[in-house]
């Protein structure tokens, strides 16, 4: 059988298909809400938005009730339905990719009080730079991964894996750019550190993405690539 | 899983407003039973087959326009329970019944009451497809003909609506006039679905109907429950769990003729509030 089709056709119970659909259609909605959530929060401090950043942190709640929602919706389906093989899969990606969505919702929302902070503290334009590129390049990879699990799409679920692997390494080099910075001026000490919270959530974040992206993978191939590096996850994809 | 045209695209703001709040911590969608009108109601029942007793005080009411299983081991009176709603249990020598039955508020069992009328407006499909040895069509119109309905038409027309609610239409249209004993076990059974609901029937009670088919077949008759309770309440023996989880609304697990646990099945096979239950359901039983 081509794994790579994974294209089934409908289940004989109408129901059963519309679940499943269900599952999935909320999952994808619950990830809008965080790339969105994601996005202001990098704004916020960006521009130094502090009302933007109370924005987000207040509609962090909305994320936390779809999670639940979704999990006992999962839940349901699995007591009732004993879904196998790739339906199954699907049940089980959904769940860990809620997971991991609702604690990128999370990281969004440290960010965010992070902004708050950081316009209290006033004007400095250092690390901004830094938090503006790690924080595209990881809502990209949010993004992506999401893509990729919408259309069941391998390549770019391994794409968004690759990604991280540079995300950690910009992330090093400006952690040893804010350490200089620290070193230079001790009075920018307490601001600093702000932006390297932030920092440390984006990489978080990225992290998060691509535990979505190894959970397409899991979805599509029947697969676990889990904690077995760039090189390992590439090729136990190639052989199957 | 089908193949999906959906797009993935990040939300607007105003999309986190519309999230409600109220399905935080488990708020439950789905109305309970006694939420929900009930067109059968058993009250204190009490059954013995000669001196052995079969049902013990069982006290339950039967949602309508719902599906409910009963469920549970063999011998706990699950059939028997059944059996007592369109008075089949009548039929038995020896049986002896103390309690109530009603339906639509009057009790099944008083001495005024027209069996054969319960037995239409309570109809029962068995386990093994019993079509009569006639025609498609016959099998159909034989209920309309005993009550002295003989216009052609008008049987035209009630086997075709039946055959259509049985979704067997389709696959005999063009050979009503077949012998019944031609089709295929998963068509007669769905046959003798029309043939019942062709009198017009308010409660359908389906013993094991899926035991003797195959599994496609199996699927099928599930999805016609699915469609056929939005105008009967159905009620399904099974002694297949999987299949009372994946087919009723709510569930009764019934033990040595004692009715244990009668609650949704969404809460039955994810929180079941009796060890006993829990047991059943998860293979710990014996």
């Amino acid at each position: 059988m081509n794994k790579d089709a994974t294209i089934h056709s409908h289940h004989i119970s109408q129901q059963f298909n519309a679940d499943l659909e269900e599952i999935k259609n909320n999952m994808l909605e619950m990830g809008g809400m965080v790339e969105k959530q994601l996005s202001d929060a990098i704004d916020a401090i960006i521009t130094a938005d502090s009302g933007l950043g109370a924005l987000v942190r207040e509609d962090d709640s909305a994320i936390n009730a779809m999670e639940i929602q979704i999990d006992e919706e999962c839940n349901r389906i699995l007591a009732r339905r004993q879904p196998a093989a790739s339906d199954l899969r699907l049940v089980l990606s959904i769940i860990k990719t809620v997971n991991d969505l609702e604690r990128i919702g999370d990281e969004s929302a440290k960010i965010a009080r992070l902004a708050i902070e950081l316009t209290e503290q006033g004007e400095s334009s250092k690390g901004y730079v830094e938090i503006r590129h790690i924080g595209e390049h990881v809502r990209h990879m949010v993004h992506m991964a999401l893509d990729a699990f919408a259309r069941y799409d391998i390549d770019a679920a391994v794409a968004v894996a690759r990604e991280d692997a540079s995300v950690d390494m910009e992330y090093s080099s400006a952690m040893r750019e804010m350490i200089t910075y620290m070193i230079e001026d001790p009075r920018s000490i307490t601001r600093v550190l702000n932006i390297v919270w932030a920092l440390r959530a984006l990489e978080r974040v990225g992290d998060h993405a691509k535990n979505i992206a190894e959970h397409v993978i899991y979805l599509v191939k029947g697969t676990d690539v889990r904690h077995m590096g760039l090189d390992g996850l590439e090729k136990k994809i190639r052989v199957e | 899983m089908t193949e999906s045209n959906i797009e993935y695209a990040p939300a607007s703001r105003s999309k986190f407003k519309k999230i409600d709040m109220s399905k935080i911590g488990g708020h439950e969608q789905s109305l309970r039973a006694d939420e929900l009108p009930c067109c059968l109601r058993v009250s204190d029942l009490n059954l013995y087959y000669g001196a052995a007793q079969a049902l013990k005080s069982v006290n339950l009411s039967i949602p309508s326009q719902r599906v409910t299983a009963f469920i549970g081991p063999s011998g706990c009176g699950k059939s028997t329970l059944l059996r007592c709603f369109n008075r089949m249990n009548d039929l038995v020598e020896g049986c002896k019944i103390q309690g109530s039955i009603a339906l639509d508020g009057e009790d099944i069992y008083h001495r005024s009451v027209d069996v054969a009328d319960l037995r239409r407006r309570v109809g029962m499909v068995f386990q093994k497809p019993n079509p009569f040895p006639k025609t498609i069509y016959e099998n159909v119109a034989y209920g309309l003909r005993i009550q002295g309905i003989n216009k052609k038409r008008i049987l035209d027309e009630s086997v075709e609506k039946s055959l259509l609610a049985a979704a067997l239409w389709d696959e005999v249209k063009d050979r009503l006039h077949d012998s019944a004993l031609g089709l295929s076990g998963g068509q007669q059974q769905r046959l003798v679905i029309a043939r019942t609901v062709a009198v017009e029937p308010e409660v359908l009670l389906l013993d094991e109907p899926a035991s003797a088919l195959d599994p496609i077949s199996t699927l099928k008759i599930e999805e016609l429950i699915n469609d056929l309770k939005e105008r009967y309440t159905i009620i399904i023996v099974t002694h297949n769990m999987q299949q009372a989880a994946r087919v009723s609304d709510f569930t009764a697990f019934m033990y040595m003729g004692k009715l244990i646990e009668f609650d949704k099945t969404d809460t039955i096979f994810t929180n079941p509030a009796e060890k006993q239950t829990e047991d059943y359901i998860t293979g710990r039983y014996g």
